[in-house]
């Protein structure tokens, strides 16, 4: 267990084995890239260092081909032999939540149909008959009060996870969230530590209508005190949880409706994701394209398109929302000078105007073309199927503008 | 006792010796039982003038057992908290103390009261008129005149001011500013008590205002329907800023307004009455479950500083209440009828604060201002050696303690 964790000091967030048979391997769309030069060593995520090979391997790298619906592993011949076990990204969530609460009593749940019902997304399946109804904590239909509640709990010493049904509905909550949640250590001078997450699903999902199909992190980022991530696959889903879970700073997990079906293999061992790193997913070199969550099944598919056509985009799921990893994208702007932001917020005010600000103030120099952000239309999300794709930023849009970008 | 550092062995013994000076004793307060050789342990009982009324519940007696020693506590805790806020009123209009000033005064037999009947491992949660209930709760005045005026040396580094006392080994979380929203905060501490199972309460404490507020209703629900030790108390001033209570509530029967929830009311302004009343409270809610006291007092001054606190009661009303219910007043009259000190002793007791206040105040106007870097700190919890670098960092990354 030790060795796992150590590898938090060191910056890396990804298994520390090197045995990545565990992540898919990408090979097939990669034909057409021979061409290109490679002259200097990719900088993982983690910190270490993969010189290029001719051969080409790719490792840890993931390419889901459909945005949301659940595919087989594409290698899935040899499932037998490999390391780990597979499993959707709602299970991995909840992996990770059970871990940590066999590891830490203090540990508990609290939300609305989180226990008898098991979950609305049914990520907490399974806890109340395990941890029993005062752990794992069905609570009525007011989140101002129940997210007061765990927030009032995190002051003694418990460390509540507190689900929002739908992250829409914490709005309600947001009061609790900014002033007491955020802001307690500091008014306090450093007496209380507020260890609360704070998760839910949120994002555009299908026809769920306006309510239904909010951004939150575009309201929460300028709470001073929380920090915000967003999981995308079931590996980081898990790490992240675990991570949010042991953080003596409120976290708020972003996860997305749409996302909770996506089948992935994990490894086996315990892990845990860095909260405020951001993850590379495709290495590339003619543009950053900049995304997280569910956003990040659209770039991947656009990139599939780029590749064919020429192109090299590096992908990178910033899945820190705050604060940025302006590490990790900044050592990406230094290499492509371009940067392509897609992001499911709305286009005033969004986490994508944030990072546009934040990278053109730190690395300015280093653009050869103005920052490029698709955002969501600033619109209620409609329900009609063919309106609520409009608003949202489909994969053709993104090869577009990376056609444009990189002119 | 929390402020029983300030008295001196000496001048105690000097207060306690036998009297037997005769003094009168006021007729309005009935004293059934009195002991004329004052043992500082010897029990009194004294009879509450006003009766509890209560909602969905036995009210306890009005008979309430005290102490020599507690009564002259409780003058000598009151008697500190009325000079304490006095003086942060002329600091304030000194502009040493800026923005929100929210005084206490008049109140203080609530936040002793509580403090008796009660441990340091039970929680008080209270809105933003927290000084004298961060003072009982075991705060120096050095430590709130610093917070007051912005300094290092405040309880909260400065960095709270007013409205953000807490202490975290005392049990008091605070000291907040948004009405009503220490409410769920309070019954979160409750859940965490009845979660590790260690026998404590919380109390938690909201205005009449503050009543109005929904997240109140729910987390009245909430804290029944789980039978936590919650007791939510309503310091009911009578005035929601300046809003007179029957201008804001339809039902100004605070205590009843729980409707399943039992109620207490009590008068606020007799330190013994709201002892008696904490006590049953936390019996009750130990075994049975969130209760409602409401606690009838009443605030000289008006809601903050910038209120003249004039414009929407009169002045004879004030100083009405000042004269007839007033608590350190109550309590000197009772120290005095039962012979307990003379009325010199208590002025040089009276005296013996003012001057403390005095020195706390200087002390803390000398004290430094916070240092320019304490801007960032605390605003993360640093830990686990994660690497927490806010978005501007560039090149090197660093690793956290």
């Amino acid at each position: 267990m030790a060795a796992v964790f150590q590898g938090l000091g060191a910056a890396t967030a990804f298994s520390v084995s090197n045995s990545l048979d565990s992540r898919k391997f990408l090979v097939s769309s990669r034909k057409s890239l021979s061409a290109r030069k490679a002259s200097f060593p990719v900088v993982r995520s983690d910190g270490s260092v993969v010189p290029r090979s001719n051969a080409r391997v790719r490792r840890a790298e993931q390419l889901i081909t459909n945005a949301v619906a659940t595919k087989p592993d594409s290698s899935a011949a040899s499932t037998t032999s490999k390391p780990g076990h597979e499993l959707l990204l709602f299970e991995a969530l909840r992996e990770g939540l059970e871990e940590e609460m066999d590891r830490d009593p203090h540990v508990c749940v609290m939300g609305e149909d989180v226990g008898h019902y098991g979950g609305s997304y049914k990520v907490t399946k399974g806890l109340a008959d395990k941890y029993g109804d005062l752990r794992v904590l069905d609570t009525p239909i007011a989140e101002n009060s129940f997210t007061g509640m765990g927030i009032g709990a995190a002051m003694t010493g418990l460390r509540p996870i507190i689900e929002g049904m739908n992250m829409g509905f914490l709005l309600l909550a947001f009061n609790q969230i900014s002033n007491n949640c955020g802001m307690l250590h500091y008014t306090s001078g450093g007496q209380f530590k507020i260890p609360v997450v704070i998760r839910g699903p949120g994002g555009v999902g299908r026809q769920l209508g306006a309510e239904h199909s909010q951004r939150l992190e575009s309201y929460f980022q300028s709470i001073p005190g929380i920090q915000m991530v967003a999981c995308s696959t079931p590996y980081n889903a898990k790490g992240l949880m675990k991570a949010a879970i042991r953080s003596e700073n409120p976290v708020i997990l972003f996860e997305h409706v749409l996302l909770y079906n996506l089948k992935e293999r994990i490894p086996d061992e315990e892990y845990i994701c860095s909260l405020e790193e951001a993850e590379m997913v495709r290495p590339g070199e003619h543009v950053t394209i900049l995304t997280y969550s569910r956003m990040r099944y659209h770039v991947m598919q656009a990139a599939k398109t780029l590749v064919n056509k020429g192109y090299d985009p590096e992908v990178i799921d910033i899945r820190s929302l705050k604060p940025f990893d302006l590490y990790t994208i900044g050592n990406s702007v230094k290499k492509t000078h371009r940067v392509l932001i897609v992001e499911e917020c709305m286009r005033t005010g969004g986490i994508g105007a944030s990072l546009t600000a934040a990278i053109t103030e730190n690395f300015h120099d280093y653009l050869d073309a103005p920052i490029v952000c698709l955002s969501s239309q600033d619109v209620p999300t409609p329900y009609a199927g063919t309106l609520e794709e409009w608003t949202v930023v489909q994969p053709a849009q993104i090869v577009t503008a990376v056609e444009k970008l990189c002119q | 006792m929390a402020l029983a550092h300030l008295a001196s062995s000496s001048s105690r013994s000097n207060l306690l010796k036998p009297i037997f000076a005769a003094l009168s004793s006021t007729p309005s307060l009935r004293c059934p039982i009195s002991s004329a050789a004052a043992d500082n342990t010897k029990t009194l009982t004294i009879e509450t003038s006003v009766p509890f009324t209560a909602h969905q519940c036995e009210a306890p007696s009005s008979l309430v057992d005290t102490t020599p020693e507690e009564l002259l506590t409780f003058f000598r805790d009151m008697a500190t908290m009325r000079r304490m806020e006095i003086a942060a009123d002329s600091l304030y209009k000194a502009r040493l103390i800026r923005g929100f000033c929210h005084l206490y005064d008049g109140q203080e037999a609530a936040a002793v009261g509580m403090e008796a009947a009660i441990t340091k491992k039970d929680s008080i949660i209270t809105a933003y008129r927290d000084h004298c209930t961060y003072l009982a709760r075991g705060g120096t005045l050095l430590e709130i005149f610093s917070e007051l005026m912005g300094r290092q040396g405040g309880g909260s580094r400065g960095k709270g001011g007013s409205m953000h006392f807490y202490k975290k080994e005392a049990g008091f979380y605070g000291g907040h500013g948004i009405v009503g929203a220490q409410v769920p905060l309070g019954i979160g501490l409750a859940f965490a008590q009845k979660y590790s199972k260690d026998g404590t309460v919380a109390f938690v404490l909201y205005g009449d205002g503050a009543a109005n507020q929904g997240q109140l209703f729910e987390a009245l629900n909430i804290a029944a329907l789980w039978d936590l030790p919650a007791i939510l108390v309503c310091e009911n001033n009578h005035y929601g800023m300046g809003t007179a209570e029957w201008r804001a509530a339809k039902s100004p029967a605070y205590y009843k307004r729980g409707d399943y929830v039992p109620g207490l009311k009590v008068d606020g302004m007799d330190v013994l009455a709201v002892k008696q009343a904490c006590k049953f409270a936390k019996e009750h809610a130990l075994k049975n479950g969130p209760i409602i006291l409401e606690m009838d007092t009443y605030r000289y001054h008006g809601h903050s500083m910038s209120d003249p606190g004039s414009t929407y009661r009169t002045r004879d009303e004030i100083s009405g209440v000042r004269q007839e219910r007033d608590p350190v007043e109550r309590v000197r009259k009772l120290v005095l009828s039962h012979d307990l000190a003379t009325e010199k002793e208590l002025k040089d007791t009276e005296k013996e604060i003012r001057k403390k206040v005095d020195e706390a105040i200087a002390q803390a106007k000398e004290s430094p201002m916070p240092d320019p870097s304490e801007l960032f700190t605390n605003v993360y919890v640093k830990g686990f050696g994660i690497e927490a670098c806010g978005p501007d960092r560039k090149e090197v990354r660093a690793v956290l303690p």
